[in-house]
């Protein structure tokens, strides 16, 4: 099974396995991380807000401008931030790099 | 003054609505509080444009379809709306409950059904450290009384409707300054046209960046620190206006002593009762085993917990289970 490597809001690095049928943000509920993800997916809130680690950020999908503008209401945004249900997982990005942002 | 009905229910989004359609066909009358300005709850605030694709029969409908179908289904029972403000405090009377909001609207009721979704909206705040000891003073999450503004300086942050809006509105009288993470608005096309002309004109100044730091000077100024580009600039304000839009929050739900499972009320499943009798759950809010936050089964603990509540309206009354297809009694209550 392909891997994730993910940073949790204490700092705390973890691999977890995924299943390339999930997106970001449902697999990192479904392990257990603190992701509210209050839309329940629809990229409308900006409650499943992470960074992707600098070295996978041309390897995503772009951005579409509705996940763009959600950003606008999420806090400490950087350039490498991402709404994680917007994320396809697939085999491609095994190794990927994600830290949850801030609440 | 003390408004008098059969149930209070807490939340007007599909389910509450739902409920009310429900409760009605079994003559229960019913007033809703919700603490938005409009019914729907998520599906009208969050997501009213997005395609809904798993309600029975409808293949696809979009939150706001539901929400006004809902409206006009459950109408012939002329349920009573309470918007805009939260149920704040619930006390046991000899009739049942009486339920007090923030506002001090009062009702009284044979039973309560919560149907309160994921929590009340309520501002996003921004994480700033010690923000908390600046609100209703300096910073300010809505705006009630705009006089206040006047011929001040005032900062207000974000980029969707409410800053836009109040940019916009307020710089008639106020110097304002707009700060948003990027020059691209969600807001609607007009506000934002409008905001760039102000800009051009130089009625209200713009910034690019987040704020990141709060701090009190003399005169009862702020002292805002930003970044913007990995560069750190300050501006001084009288007030701080963010608008980030809204999230959810269990709220005074937690202190009813209701007996919870990881902020959801518990329930059974053949009365959807929480654990004190005549308070009920339906929705999203609720938990028992086997839970799915789905719509649809909000709608059918909608149609169990009315059975039980009919029990408290009309304890001598014998409730026969009829067919709005067949039941002519059933249809005129629904006036067709």
């Amino acid at each position: 099974m392909p891997k994730l490597i993910i940073t949790d809001r204490s700092g705390k690095k973890s691999e977890i396995e995924y299943d390339s049928n999930f997106t970001l943000m449902e697999t990192l509920r479904d392990n257990g991380y603190d992701i509210e993800a209050s839309c329940g997916g629809c990229c409308a809130c900006a409650t499943c807000h992470v960074y992707i680690d600098e070295k996978w950020t041309n390897k995503l999908k772009n951005m579409d401008d509705d996940e763009e503008s959600m950003l606008d209401q999420a806090f400490d945004v950087k350039k490498n931030s991402r709404l994680s249900c917007q994320i396809e997982l697939s085999e491609e990005l095994d190794g990927l790099e994600v830290e949850i942002a801030p609440e | 003054m003390t408004e008098k009905t059969d149930v209070v229910i807490i939340g007007a989004g599909p389910v509450g609505l739902f409920a009310v359609f429900e409760l009605g066909l079994l003559n229960i009358k019913c007033h809703l509080v919700d603490n938005l300005d409009k019914v729907g709850g998520q599906c009208a605030e969050l997501y009213p444009e997005k395609p809904i694709y798993d309600i029975p029969s409808r293949p696809v409908v979009t939150g706001q379809e539901l929400t006004d179908e809902l409206i006009k289904q459950i109408n012939p029972f002329k349920p009573k709306f309470h918007l805009n403000q939260q149920v704040e405090k619930i006390a046991k009377t000899e009739y049942g409950w009486i339920v007090e909001t923030n506002i001090g609207t009062k009702v009284e009721a044979k039973c309560i059904v919560v149907a309160a979704g994921a929590g009340s909206f309520v501002p996003r705040k921004p994480p700033i450290e010690n923000i908390e000891n600046f609100e209703n003073k300096n910073v300010f999450y809505a705006i009630r009384d705009k006089s206040i503004f006047k011929n001040k300086k005032i900062l207000i942050a974000g980029g969707g409707d409410s800053a836009l809006d109040w940019t916009n509105e307020l710089s008639k009288d106020s110097n304002v300054t707009l700060i948003h993470r990027r020059k691209e608005f969600r807001a609607a096309p007009d506000s934002v046209s409008k905001m760039q002309e102000l800009e051009t004109k130089g009625k209200i100044k713009f910034l690019k960046g987040q704020i990141k730091k709060i701090s009190k000077i003399q005169d009862s100024r702020i002292i805002l620190e930003y970044e913007s580009d990995d560069e750190k600039s300050n501006i001084e304000v009288d007030y701080l206006l963010p608008f980030f839009g809204l999230k959810m929050e269990l709220g005074p739900i937690a202190e009813w002593g209701l007996n919870l499972h990881e902020n959801l009320i518990k329930v059974d499943t053949e009365k959807f009762q929480t654990s004190t009798p005549s308070i009920f759950a339906i929705g999203d809010i609720n938990w028992y085993p086997g839970k799915l936050k789905l719509i649809l089964s909000g709608f059918h603990e909608s149609a169990l917990m009315a059975q039980e509540v009919f029990k408290y309206c009309f304890p001598d009354k014998k409730n026969i289970f009829r067919y709005t297809t067949s039941s002519k009694e059933l249809q005129k209550k629904l006036g067709v």
